[in-house]
């Protein structure tokens, strides 16, 4: 039984929000500008708090339930971040009122680029890239703008591991520079020799992920990266998994020259469904000039009666800005309120928790699983969801089963190096009663997939919809519906 | 610890089970000398603490809901229904993930797909993605559709000046890699038909904004023929807001229509988060970055809601993907398709006749004004220019002290040629009380 | 996983059927069952043009894959089949008959010798599935 579409619950002369009348004479409308007809519904309030109401009522979400997606760190997310981002005084400033009338918003902005600094081992920081793959491009882009102000023009290579996400190569199509990967070695780390033989002076540099997207920390990091700087180049960190690193290492100890975190997974802001997220950049000194921006930086040093003076700055070398304003802030509220609430000692017991719960996951699982890098792992392992026995079962099955039981399945088919991969990251969030749950219904499905396969196949059972037909929705495109008073069938592709 | 639930005896079995005597065993692959680094950070503080910090910090700004308001410039003080708050604050929205799992993510999948249709239906476009990070990078990711769209063959992009000097300098930094010759909005004076004199066959795009950042309106039906001569392709970045009474742009024959969607349903927020919205013709539906929803059956023949058409996207693409954008703003989707819902066919067309009104009110009564003059010839929607008898800067402060108002923009930061030149914004939040306050304020610092 | 005998094929994963001067281009049985249900075909190449060997002329999405087809050898586009944007299920079904993509006029005749034989290539899928 599925929820009507918002067009479908309208009905003509419905009366919606009312609004105050106009208080001041009307002017002559636009000639030959003002259209015809608003192809909007028509709803009372009651329609619309329901439909949206129900169609929450169709998410799995973190509030639900355990959320082991790899990767993506879905740890809780804090109530009272959702009350910080809202106080008047940061939901109704305009980003471009008078600096002065925003000292507010510039204080906190100035402390979470010194926290957010402190913390990965940077120089400086912008706060303005609203993604990680925002904060990407804006990092490759610092990298090309350092070596041309150097004069370098030769250098037009980025080297990528081959277990990057997506995201890597990507963004160094867009940045006008050419991608060279990298193989992995057996052990699940960038091949040295392979590193060796790709290093040379046409090389900016290289993007790596660590602890990578195998949830292992690349165990020669500190060759890795004497190697690129040893050519020339510099080294990109993609700090997604962040988690793991948290009072443990600083990317910026270990040579990383630039960096992006996403707020949206370390620093507890929600996902929203697919975003907001946010993507601050950290650099060393030799690319602090070279960051977007605008940038916060204290004009007038304060004293003990008179706080500073907050300005925005343009860093001398900007590579520019990278969006309107100055970032989503609204996420940098809930970031500086959480890294208030976990404090110095909380960043350690963030990756602490967040090692053990996956270790411990993973120690449950062996044996039942093939976890093809069996060490150690960080925030997050990769396990296979195929066995020998059941050659019919793959990891789409495991994961669409893992809904019956109320939880979300790991995330799927990355990296692309594991066959059948489920990538597990449960975060610190989670209690160990969770995790016991969700192994023995991981145990439970292993069995099945050798004992009753078809109940694999077959699943999810209890979910709002069953497996959707994906070709048909890339053939048959249906991308928006049009109301039928357009003369127009309800749908059109 | 906030958000830990681990206790002391959880630990030692998990350690025990993972075979490691303490936590710091879990780090022997991280090299020692740069291990368990002492961070400067401040102590944790608690909830209650911590609330205080941030009141303090709020109640250092001024905002719009405690200060009248006539700036604009790309970030508007509107009117949100209190129940767009009230859907994104439950927790199955916004503690959900992209919905790439859609049997438990129907609600989210289903919301962007409607998202998808209100604004189609706004801009009178064919498709719309799930939306963009903002109006700027939107913007970027159009020009990068155009690029591609000709193959790279074509270099030459034709910028209006009257689009918002974030978005012109946003597609420049994206667009610093790939050597383009970004034309067009170094001379204020260029209107449609000096940007249709810039179009040659090497030009991949023409882009204007309507309203633009001066508020003007105008018909870019001619600009639109004369860029499709040649082969360009038109975009026109729109207020949507404004689209509640104004002719859609895919009236002009557009063929992407970007913009902004902070008016509908989103707070200001210093800036962000905001929504980037995009939409195509159909045939440029390969072509376009971002996620996309599609409507499809389950086994039972019901009907859901995917994402669809992935293989554009970074993830499967990866260097042949036309953008690496992986993350929309679906939380920020979300707030407008529920903002659209709640105000409707006639909401949305009342507050945007509230807006045009009372700014043409303000525009009548502040162009009579000794020492003032409008600087905008022609139509106009909810924004305008004047020219003031002394700097911007000084009007401000006069206004916010003496009358406790925020004033308008300074153009003459982006403008050299407008120095003195402030734009005003006036929205259906300003009473006309507020506004003959701004009035009487304006006239007050001409003569002080 | 079928391999016509009297066809040519590249290590791209293309066919080849030479008749005279002309020579027929597809995509083998192994490709459409890697790509599996194919949900779009686009043939950029239009008739007239010529295109170098090992350039692409065509693009194909599945579900979860995306490839280009390059052209196995230098040739002028004579044909393009029509039908397949409309029918790409077509390339999974008949891989070799109806899902036909682009006929070329061959500009060099030497680059048939490079391409492989039934039997070769079909050793060189076996090599990959591995």
């Amino acid at each position: 039984m599925s929820e009507p579409l918002i067009y479908d619950l309208s009905a003509p002369g419905r009366p919606g929000v009312p609004l105050p009348a106009p208080d001041v004479p009307a002017a002559g409308l636009p000639k030959g500008l003002v259209r015809k007809d608003l192809p909007l519904p028509e709803l009372s309030e009651i329609d619309v708090v329901r439909h949206f109401v129900r169609l929450s009522q169709l998410n799995h979400s973190i509030d639900t339930g355990f959320y082991p997606l790899g990767s993506c760190t879905m740890k809780y997310n804090p109530k009272v971040n959702e009350d910080a981002a809202r106080l008047p005084g940061f939901a109704f400033s305009h980003p471009l009122q008078d600096p002065e009338t925003a000292q507010g918003n510039l204080a906190l902005m100035y402390s979470l680029q010194e926290w957010l600094c402190e913390i990965g081992g940077f120089a400086g920081i912008s706060l303005q890239p609203a993604a990680g793959a925002h904060g990407e491009l804006t990092g490759i882009l610092i990298i090309r703008a350092y070596h041309q102000a150097r004069g370098d023009a030769r250098r037009t290579k980025i080297l990528i591991p081959n277990s990057a996400h997506g995201t890597n190569p990507a963004t160094t199509a867009m940045s006008g520079m050419q991608v060279v990967e990298l193989p992995s070695d057996a052990r699940g780390n960038v091949d040295l020799a392979a590193l060796r033989a790709a290093c040379d002076d046409t090389v900016a540099g290289l993007m790596l992920t660590n602890p990578n997207t195998l949830g292992l920390f690349e165990e020669h990091v500190q060759e890795v990266v004497e190697q690129i700087h040893a050519c020339g180049g510099l080294v990109y960190g993609d700090g997604a998994n962040m988690n793991a690193l948290l009072g443990v290492v600083r990317p910026g100890d270990l040579g990383i020259d630039v960096m992006h975190y996403n707020l949206h997974k370390t620093f507890s802001t929600p996902h929203g469904g697919g975003g907001p997220g946010s993507g601050p950049v950290g650099v060393c000194e030799k690319l602090v000039d070279f960051l977007p921006g605008p940038i916060v930086e204290v004009i007038e040093a304060g004293d003990e009666d008179e706080a500073p003076l907050f300005g925005l700055v343009m860093p001398a070398q900007s590579i520019g800005r990278v969006k309107a304003f100055h970032g989503h802030f609204g996420m940098l509220v809930r970031a500086y309120t959480y890294i208030r609430m976990q404090g110095k000692a909380g960043m350690r017991a963030i990756a602490d928790h967040a090692v053990l719960n996956a270790n411990y996951v993973r120690a449950r699982l062996r044996g039942t699983y093939h976890v093809p890098y069996d060490r150690i792992c960080m925030h997050e392992f990769v396990a296979e969801g195929r066995w020998a026995e059941a050659p019919d079962i793959r990891a789409l099955d495991v994961a669409k089963r893992l809904m019956d039981f109320g939880f979300h399945p790991p995330t799927n088919y990355f990296p692309l190096i594991v066959h059948e991969a489920l990538m597990i990251e449960p975060t610190e969030s989670e209690s160990k009663q969770v995790l016991d749950a969700f192994a023995e219904v991981m145990l439970r499905i292993a069995e099945e997939a050798r004992t009753n396969p078809d109940i694999l196949h077959s699943a999810p059972h209890v979910t709002p919809v069953g497996r959707l037909d994906e070709v048909k929705a890339a053939k048959d495109l249906v991308l928006c519906c049009r109301p039928a008073e357009l003369g127009e069938p309800a749908k059109r592709g | 610890m906030a958000y830990i639930p681990h206790t002391e005896d959880e630990r030692q079995a998990m350690l025990a089970a993972v075979g490691v005597r303490s936590l710091d065993d879990l780090y022997q692959a991280v090299p020692a000398a740069v291990r368990f680094p002492d961070l400067e950070l401040p102590e944790a503080v608690s909830e209650l603490e911590v609330m205080e910090e941030l009141q303090a910090l709020s109640e250092a700004n001024l905002d719009a809901r405690h200060t009248v308001c006539f700036l604009g410039a790309g970030a508007y003080n509107h009117f949100v229904p209190s129940v767009v708050d009230h859907i994104l604050r439950r927790g199955e929205f916004y503690t959900a993930y992209t919905p790439y799992q859609p049997e438990v993510s129907q609600g989210t999948l289903q919301a962007i797909f409607e998202y998808q249709s209100l604004i189609c239906n706004l801009t009178g476009m064919d498709v719309s993605n799930a939306s963009h990070y903002d109006g700027a990078t939107a913007l970027a990711e159009a020009a990068i559709l155009a690029y591609n769209h000709h193959r790279g063959k074509r270099s030459k992009i034709v910028l209006s000046p009257g689009i918002h000097p974030h978005y012109r300098q946003t597609v420049r930094t994206y667009m610093q890699g790939m050597g383009l010759n970004l034309v067009g909005d170094a001379a204020l004076g260029n209107d449609s038909a000096a940007l249709a004199g810039l179009l040659d066959s090497d030009t991949l795009m023409v882009a204007v904004q309507y309203p633009d950042f001066f508020g003007r309106i105008e018909d870019f039906t001619a600009l639109g023929k004369a860029a499709h001569a040649v082969g360009a392709l038109l975009c026109v970045c729109v207020n949507p807001l404004a689209l509640g009474l104004l002719k859609p742009p895919a009236e002009f024959d557009a063929d992407i229509v970007v913009g902004d969607g902070q008016p509908l349903g989103i707070p200001m927020s210093f800036g962000g988060p905001s929504l980037g919205h995009f939409t195509v013709k159909k045939e440029f539906v390969r072509k376009m970055a971002g996620r996309l929803v599609g409507e499809t059956v389950d086994g039972r023949g019901q009907r859901g809601f995917v994402l669809t058409l992935s293989t554009r996207e970074q993830h499967i693409k990866r260097e042949k993907a036309t953008s690496n954008i992986c993350t929309n703003v679906a939380l920020m989707a979300l707030a407008s398709a529920v903002y659209l819902s709640a105000m409707g066919k006639r909401g949305l067309r009342q507050v945007a006749e509230l807006c045009y009104h009372k700014a043409h009110y303000a525009a009548e009564q502040i162009g009579g004004l000794k020492g003032y003059t409008l600087w905008n010839r022609g139509e106009f929607f909810h924004e305008f220019a004047v020219r003031c008898p002394r700097p911007v800067a000084d009007v401000n402060r006069f206004l916010l002290d003496e009358c406790g108002i925020l004033g308008g923009y300074d153009l003459g930061q982006d403008y050299p040629e407008l120095r003195d030149h402030m734009l005003i914004a006036v929205t259906e939040m300003n009473s006309k009380e507020q506004i003959d306050d701004l009035v009487a304020g304006l006239k007050e610092v001409a003569h002080v | 996983m079928e391999f016509p005998k009297d066809l040519k094929y590249a290590t791209s994963d293309e066919w080849v059927r030479v008749e005279g001067k002309t020579a027929t281009v597809g995509i083998s049985d192994y490709a459409q069952s890697q790509l599996s249900d194919i949900v779009f075909v686009e043939v950029t190449a239009a008739v007239g043009e010529t295109i170098e060997q090992g350039k692409a002329f065509a693009s194909v999405e599945s579900v979860k894959a995306a490839s280009e087809i390059y052209l196995p050898l230098k040739g002028k586009v004579v044909a393009v089949n029509d039908e397949l944007p409309g029918t790409p299920e077509l390339m999974n079904s008949d891989p070799y008959g109806k899902a036909w993509m682009i006929r070329v006029e061959i500009a060099d005749t030497a680059q048939v010798a490079g391409l492989m034989d039934a039997a070769a290539y079909a050793k060189h899928c076996d090599e990959r599935s591995h």
